[in-house]
C-alpha cells in the first residue's frame, strides 16, 4: 500500500496544515481515510491528501547549507522602522 | 406503523453488530476505523430508531429492552443483515445493499409525514451517503481489482444476491402507511436501488446470478440460523445481568 500525507484546513479563510498521513492503495481511500482518522471530531472542513513520494523534501544533511547562513542576517527581519504612535497592535 | 419502524430499526441494529464483530479485526489500521465509524453510524441510526420504535409501542420498554430483550422470532429485520460477515467482499458487499437502500429510503423518509421519523431520516441521510461512497468503491476496487479479489466479490454476490428482494416486500399495512405519506414507497425504493446497483455492476466484469430464490420472512420474524447465534452474544450481558450499567 502507498502512503499519503493529509492535510487539513480547518475553517475558511485559514490554511492547509499537515496532521499525519495514511497508507491507501489509490488516491480515492486516501481521501476517504483521511476523512475517517482526521476528521472524526469536526477537526477541519477541507482536505488535501498527497502522495508522499511526490513530496520534495530539503535534506537534512543541508541543513547547515540551507539554514544556516540566514542566522546572522538581522536585517532580513522588518525590525528597524519606528512605529508611529498612533499605530496600535503591531 | 411500530411493525414499519422496528423493521427499520432491527435493520440498522443487527447490521451495527455485524460490523461491530469487525472491529480490531479489519484489514489494515486505517480501514479497521472506518469500518467502524460506519458501523457507529449504524448503530446510532438504531438508537434513534429503537426509542421511537420503543414510544409507539406504549408499553413500558425502552430501546435497551427492545433491543437486548426481545427473542429471535420477534426481531423484524431481513435476512440480508443478518449475514455472516464473510470475507471484505461479502461484508462490503452486504454494506453496499443496504447502504444503497438506506440512501434512497431516508431520501423518502426525510419528507415523511410523520414529523419524528422525517427527523430521523434527514439526520441519517448524510451519514449514509457517505457510507455509499466508501462501499461503492470498495466493491469496484475489488471487482476490477485482481483475479482473486474478482472472484471473492462475484462469490459474495452469487451468495447475497437473493437477499435484496426482501428490502421491497409489499404488506397490505406498509400500502396503508405509504397511502398516509408516512413510509417510502417499496415500489418506488427497489427501482432506485435496481437502477444504482446495475449501473456500478456493469462498469465491473461481476454478473448477477440468473436463477434464485428469494429470501423472504425475516419481517416476520422467520429467521435465518446466524441470528439466534449472534443474538446469544448480544444479548448475553443483558440477560445474564439485568439492568447492570457501566
Amino acid at each position: 500500500m502507498k502512503l499519503f500525507e493529509v492535510f487539513l484546513r480547518a475553517k475558511s479563510g485559514l490554511s492547509h496544515k499537515h496532521v499525519g498521513s495514511v497508507h491507501a492503495t489509490d488516491a480515492d481511500m486516501a481521501m476517504q481515510n483521511a476523512r475517517d482518522l482526521y476528521t472524526r471530531r469536526e477537526e477541519g472542513e477541507s482536505i488535501w491528501v498527497v502522495d508522499s513520494t511526490q513530496i520534495v523534501s530539503s535534506n537534512p544533511t543541508n541543513k547547515d547549507a540551507y539554514f544556516a547562513p540566514a542566522e546572522d542576517k538581522i536585517y532580513r527581519h522588518p525590525s528597524f522602522y519606528p512605529f508611529d504612535k498612533e499605530v496600535k497592535n503591531i | 406503523m411500530q411493525d414499519y419502524v422496528q423493521n427499520l430499526a432491527d435493520n440498522t441494529l443487527i447490521l451495527g453488530q455485524r460490523l461491530a464483530e469487525w472491529c480490531g479485526l479489519g484489514p489494515f489500521l486505517e480501514e479497521d476505523l472506518a469500518l467502524t465509524n460506519t458501523c457507529l453510524d449504524i448503530i446510532g441510526q438504531a438508537k434513534m430508531l429503537l426509542e421511537f420504535a420503543a414510544e409507539l409501542k406504549e408499553g413500558n420498554e425502552t430501546a435497551d429492552d427492545l433491543a437486548f430483550m426481545r427473542d429471535q422470532h420477534e426481531f423484524k429485520n431481513v435476512i440480508l443483515v443478518e449475514q455472516p460477515n464473510g470475507d471484505y467482499s461479502q461484508t462490503m458487499l452486504r454494506q453496499y445493499f443496504m447502504d444503497v437502500y438506506h440512501v434512497h429510503l431516508y431520501q423518502a423518509l426525510s419528507t415523511s409525514t410523520n414529523q419524528k421519523l422525517a427527523g430521523i431520516a434527514a439526520k441519517s441521510l448524510k451519514e449514509v451517503v457517505y457510507h455509499l461512497e466508501r462501499s461503492e468503491l470498495w466493491i469496484k476496487r475489488m471487482a476490477l481489482g485482481t483475479d482473486e479479489s474478482f472472484q471473492r466479490v462475484q462469490a459474495s454476490l452469487d451468495k447475497l444476491w437473493h437477499y435484496h428482494h426482501e428490502l421491497f416486500e409489499e404488506t397490505e399495512s406498509l400500502t396503508e402507511l405509504v397511502k398516509q405519506g408516512i413510509a417510502a414507497d417499496p415500489n418506488v425504493l427497489k427501482q432506485l436501488w435496481l437502477k444504482d446497483v446495475n449501473a456500478l455492476l456493469a462498469s465491473t466484469p461481476l454478473e448477477i446470478p440468473q436463477k434464485g430464490w428469494k429470501a423472504t420472512g425475516g419481517r416476520k420474524g422467520h429467521h435465518s440460523e446466524y441470528l439466534g447465534l449472534m443474538l446469544c452474544e448480544m444479548q448475553f450481558l443483558q440477560r445474564a445481568y439485568p439492568n447492570s450499567e457501566w
